[in-house]
């Protein structure tokens, strides 16, 4: 009876928690799958029309390749689907951008799976894209990151709050590293971020707002933050200085 | 859907603007041209000027635009690869195939460069050695080590060539482990073990390029790279198998034949293929007596490297249903194992007891006859008098003389050659639809379509053929219509510019209720045509036959006579005749049947003799072109079977009739007597011009009446069961229910749109 008992405490013991499992290496899992499964929210019977606007927009974009060439307009189009189906682009896209595109739809496939900025899973209303590479990351990118992250509800990266208005992602550079760090939410760059302006820019858009897109530190560009060092003087108007006969 | 065709064809501009833009091109050499009848002085295609460069310090000429790789394989110095494929486009993905060219600051992957004039290349260098074994190193990073449970093993390019070439350690001790991917179902045929890709892309450019399967693809990109379909779908192509032998690693291996053998313990026979009529040269590997798998062998004009399914994996078939023993029917009309002398004997009294004289004898030649058993048991039964030689056609057409004659070879075959439908600039299809019939012909016509301006025009059933066609219509009469011009088109505008139209008249049409109305009409169209179709350099009046025995048969002259069809017959000998129709023997004749599976044939039988499959003996076979081929035994025949020639001897000798010869030299010696052609193994000796105008000549005063209109129909509906062999086939009934059936579909909830693709 005693040894009943204190069965199951050893066995505790035995098998801690953090036990290793029968693979010795670490799962090192790709962040996205790339094979399609069906889901309820993403199936070929979900149909997935261009709205006439969009269809109008996709003609122009079709009609500047030649016939022949049509596929050339694969990614514009599948973009113009992921804008129109809430930001991502489901398996209906791409089998209606293939139709439109008279291409096999594997074709569209390889692109869409290539391509990371199309999401081929859904996400919040805002898709907020904290950029973490090194100079972004050398100006507290980190930091950024984890304030979005914990100020959105303990989010992790890659995950989309609750209510379904934040998916929060890290990426890699998007060129803006003269306003690092940043971060893109929506079609949007915000630049000089500090973990307050973050939180602001966050609150804002909760709201339904739109903050002003550009560095949150009150620069305009990325000019010199400390003031200008050079270039302090007026610049001149058209024609000054020059022969009275230009001027 | 004609458009996702006509978006993956490389030059699919407008057919309208083509047309125009070669008919421009073409009107320049027209203009100093000589007579239309004239020839060309060079037969072969142009050859573009060579160049000279050196390879490990050899001097190799090789014609321009080869590449690098082809250079020093031309040189003797044998370079390693992956992704390269000759007969698919160029990837350069692996960059196994890295050499040293002089004065280039890097090593180059010889696959994808160009061998230029006067270049000096290196292939065994320090530095050409570290950069394969660097390339082998990143390769083996995320390969698993299961060569033991790999079926791969012992013939996998990445075995092999990492002892030769790879380092003997590993640096790589990554703590994330390697790359895992999710294994795909192709289906029943080829299996898959993803983890052991090496994303060489042999199989997507297969699939895109020859089979015509375009949703095999990659997905991701990096490391994340992987072959697949995105979404779960079947390997829907009778060429799937083709990618097995392409993988250069174990990442897809035969499904069938898992686990079933090792490389080294496979006994290899050089053979040919008889489950359709091209007759593809195969690689039979065996394991004692059985047949452990089928594999292609190169032959550039007939199947280049690849086989259909059907040839591949049919050979399962061969264990199943087998009539191993004599059978004679019991009065219980049972059948009762027998010995060859009773059961001989059994058909001499049957003979006897029948009353059967002349005519009344009858021989049916089925599917899966071979041309020595052809020719004997032809000398038998006109040995006992008769000229009754029918064979299983559908509709029992076969009961009397083909409608296109067998005087003429050209009337019948595939003249225009199959390696000759890559020159053809315009096909015209009747009532085939050769993806069915002859798989491995159709990817030719695929490659075709493709790579030049060639248009396709179909009268027949519609059909999904891997390329793009104009439907004609379905009848005789649409026939009829475009023959005489009163359609208007695209294609009927491209046939009528054409240099090499070419005709392709599918073997039902034989057994099609307006034949004689077809052949006809297409025969007096080709008269009338002048040069155009047929003339010295170029045949294009081509039958595509689809049953192996079909051309033998009609080459020994295996047809009734005129009087012989109307006779009721009281004997009747099926020869491997398994697709006779039952209501073509009377109820009260003695049937024997002589095979080697029991189906519909040993099933109207009075007396079963058992022969040999075609893995089984050593026979020769004529394809659908006219080219005589010689299968070899792999295997020996299942108990008491013997060769089937031999078969027919024996019971020539119980009859009492003496035929002049005892061995296969004479059998040989009479089919030489018969047609020299026949012992002339891989040799195509065409038709001349004036016998095949001869025979269309012949061809062209029947028909003349109007055609009915019946509906062509297709002739093979379920490609993977055609004969005996496939029928008896578990795997061929897995095909089936994956493929023809779908029983399996309906995963995605997507059924396959049926047959709109590409027409």
């Amino acid at each position: 009876m005693t040894m009943l008992a204190r069965l199951p405490r050893r066995l505790a013991r035995l098998h801690p928690p953090s036990s290793r499992s029968i693979c010795a290496t670490v799962y090192r899992r790709s962040d996205a799958l790339f094979t399609h499964r069906d889901t309820p929210y993403n199936n070929p019977k979900i149909a997935f029309k261009f709205d006439p606007p969009n269809l109008k927009r996709a003609e122009e974009i079709i009609s500047h390749y030649p016939p022949q060439y049509k596929k050339a307009a694969v990614i514009p189009l599948l973009d113009l689907g992921q804008r129109q189906n809430k930001g991502w682009t489901s398996i209906s896209v791409m089998n209606y951008v293939a139709e439109l595109l008279e291409l096999p739809p594997m074709r569209v496939y390889e692109v869409a799976t290539f391509y990371t900025m199309f999401n081929r899973e859904p996400i919040g209303t805002n898709f907020v894209q904290v950029c973490t590479t090194t100079p972004c990351m050398l100006r507290g990118s980190t930091e950024i990151l984890n304030t979005t992250c914990s100020h959105l509800g303990g989010l992790k990266p890659g995950e989309t709050t609750k209510d379904g208005m934040f998916t929060v992602i890290e990426v890699e550079c998007q060129g803006a590293c003269s306003n690092a760090p940043m971060m893109a939410i929506n079609d949007d760059f915000y630049e000089d971020l500090t973990p307050e302006t973050t939180k602001a820019l966050l609150d804002a858009f909760a709201k339904g707002e739109k903050p002003k897109p550009g560095p949150q530190s009150g620069r305009k560009t990325s000019e010199n933050s400390a003031g200008l060092t050079a270039l302090t003087s007026k610049p001149y108007g058209p024609g000054e200085f020059c022969q009275p006969e230009f001027q | 859907m004609l458009r996702i065709v006509a978006a993956s064809r490389p030059s699919s501009v407008p057919l309208l603007a083509v047309a125009s833009a070669r008919s421009s091109l073409l009107s320049v050499p027209a203009s100093h041209s000589s007579p239309p009848d004239r020839r060309n002085i060079a037969s072969t295609s142009a050859r573009q000027a060579d160049i000279t460069l050196t390879v490990d310090g050899r001097e190799v000429t090789v014609p321009q635009g080869s590449a690098l790789i082809q250079a020093c394989e031309a040189a003797g110095s044998p370079v390693p690869r992956f992704c390269y494929h000759d007969r698919l486009a160029i990837a350069g993905n692996c960059r196994m195939c890295l050499v040293e060219v002089a004065r280039s600051p890097k090593p180059v992957a010889s696959c994808a460069a160009p061998a230029m004039q006067g270049a000096t290349v290196f292939t065994n260098t320090p530095l050409v050695h570290e950069a394969r074994e660097g390339v082998m190193e990143f390769l083996l990073a995320n390969h698993p080590l299961d060569c033991p449970i790999c079926d791969q093993g012992g013939e996998c390019d990445l075995q092999d060539q990492s002892i030769r070439y790879g380092s003997d350690r590993t640096r790589f001790h990554e703590i994330a482990g390697k790359r895992a991917v999710s294994n795909k179902d192709l289906g029943p045929l080829v299996k898959t073990s993803m983890n052991r890709c090496i994303q060489c892309t042999r199989c997507v450019r297969f699939a895109n390029e020859v089979a015509g399967v375009e949703e095999l693809g990659t997905t991701g990109r990096g490391n994340d790279l992987q072959i697949g379909m995105y979404v779960e779908k079947m390997m829907d192509s009778e060429l799937s198998g083709n990618v097995i032998d392409l993988c250069p690693v174990g990442a897809l291996t035969s499904k069938p034949y898992a686990f079933h053998a090792r490389p080294w313990e496979l006994k290899t026979t050089e053979s040919i293929d008889v489950l359709d009529a091209l007759g593809s040269n195969i690689r039979v590997d065996s394991r004692g007596v059985q047949v452990m798998r089928v594999q292609p062998r190169t032959n550039d004009d007939v199947n280049e490297e690849w086989i259909s399914d059907k040839t591949r994996y049919a050979y399962d078939g061969l264990r199943f249903q087998r009539l191993t023993t004599p059978l004679v029917k019991g009065p219980d009309n049972r059948f009762v194992a027998a010995s060859w002398p009773d059961a001989l004997a059994a058909i001499a009294t049957g003979l006897a007891r029948t009353g059967a004289k002349g005519n009344e004898i009858k021989a049916v030649a089925g599917h899966l006859a071979d041309t020595e058993a052809l020719v004997v048991l032809k000398d038998l039964v006109n040995r006992l008098g008769s000229d009754n030689l029918a064979s299983d056609l559908a509709g029992k057409r076969g009961d009397s003389p083909p409608v296109h004659g067998i005087d003429v070879r050209s009337n019948y075959s595939f003249n225009s050659t199959i390696a000759g439908v890559e020159n053809a600039d315009a096909i015209l299809l009747v009532g085939t639809n050769p993806r069915h019939e002859a798989a491995v012909l159709n990817s030719r016509i695929r490659k075709s379509w493709l790579h030049t301006e060639l248009v396709v025009g179909m009268v027949g059933e519609r059909a999904d053929t891997t390329y793009g066609y104009e439907h004609l219509g379905e009848d005789a009469k649409a026939l009829e219509a475009f023959l005489t011009g009163r359609v208007k088109g695209d294609f009927a505008e491209r046939w009528a510019k054409a240099e090499r139209p070419m005709i392709v008249v599918g073997s039902a049409m034989v057994e099609h209720a307006d034949s004689e109305a077809v052949f006809g009409m297409l025969a007096r169209y080709v008269a009338v045509s002048g040069n155009r179709i047929v003339r010295e350099d170029w045949n294009g009046f081509n039958v595509l036959q689809r049953v192996a025995s079909r051309p033998a048969l009609y080459e020994i002259g295996f047809v009734p006579s005129r009087a012989a069809a109307s006779i009721k017959p009281k004997f009747i000998y099926l020869l491997n005749a398994d697709e006779v129709d039952p209501s073509s023997i009377p109820s009260d004749a003695f049937v024997v049947y002589q095979g080697h599976h029991g189906d519909r044939g040993a099933a109207l039988a009075d007396v079963c003799l058992p022969g040999a499959a075609y893995t089984e003996k050593g026979s020769t076979w004529v394809n659908t072109e006219g080219r005589s081929q010689l299968a070899r035994a792999a295997v020996p025949p299942p108990g008491a079977a013997r060769e089937d020639w031999k078969i027919v001897r024996a019971l020539a000798e119980v009859l009492g009739t003496d035929l002049p010869y005892d061995d296969l030299v004479g059998v040989r010696d009479r089919m030489w007597a018969i047609s020299p052609s026949l012992v002339r193994w891989e040799g195509l000796e065409g038709t001349s011009l004036e016998v095949a105008k001869a025979g269309l000549q012949s061809l062209s005063a029947i028909g003349k009446n109007k055609p009915s209109g019946a509906k062509m129909g297709l002739a093979v509906s379920n490609f993977y069961q055609t004969d005996v062999v496939s029928r008896a086939s578990v795997t061929m009934a897995q095909c089936t229910r994956a493929f023809v059936t779908r029983e399996k579909d309906g995963l995605n909830g997507l059924g396959k749109a049926p047959l709109q693709a590409h027409a």
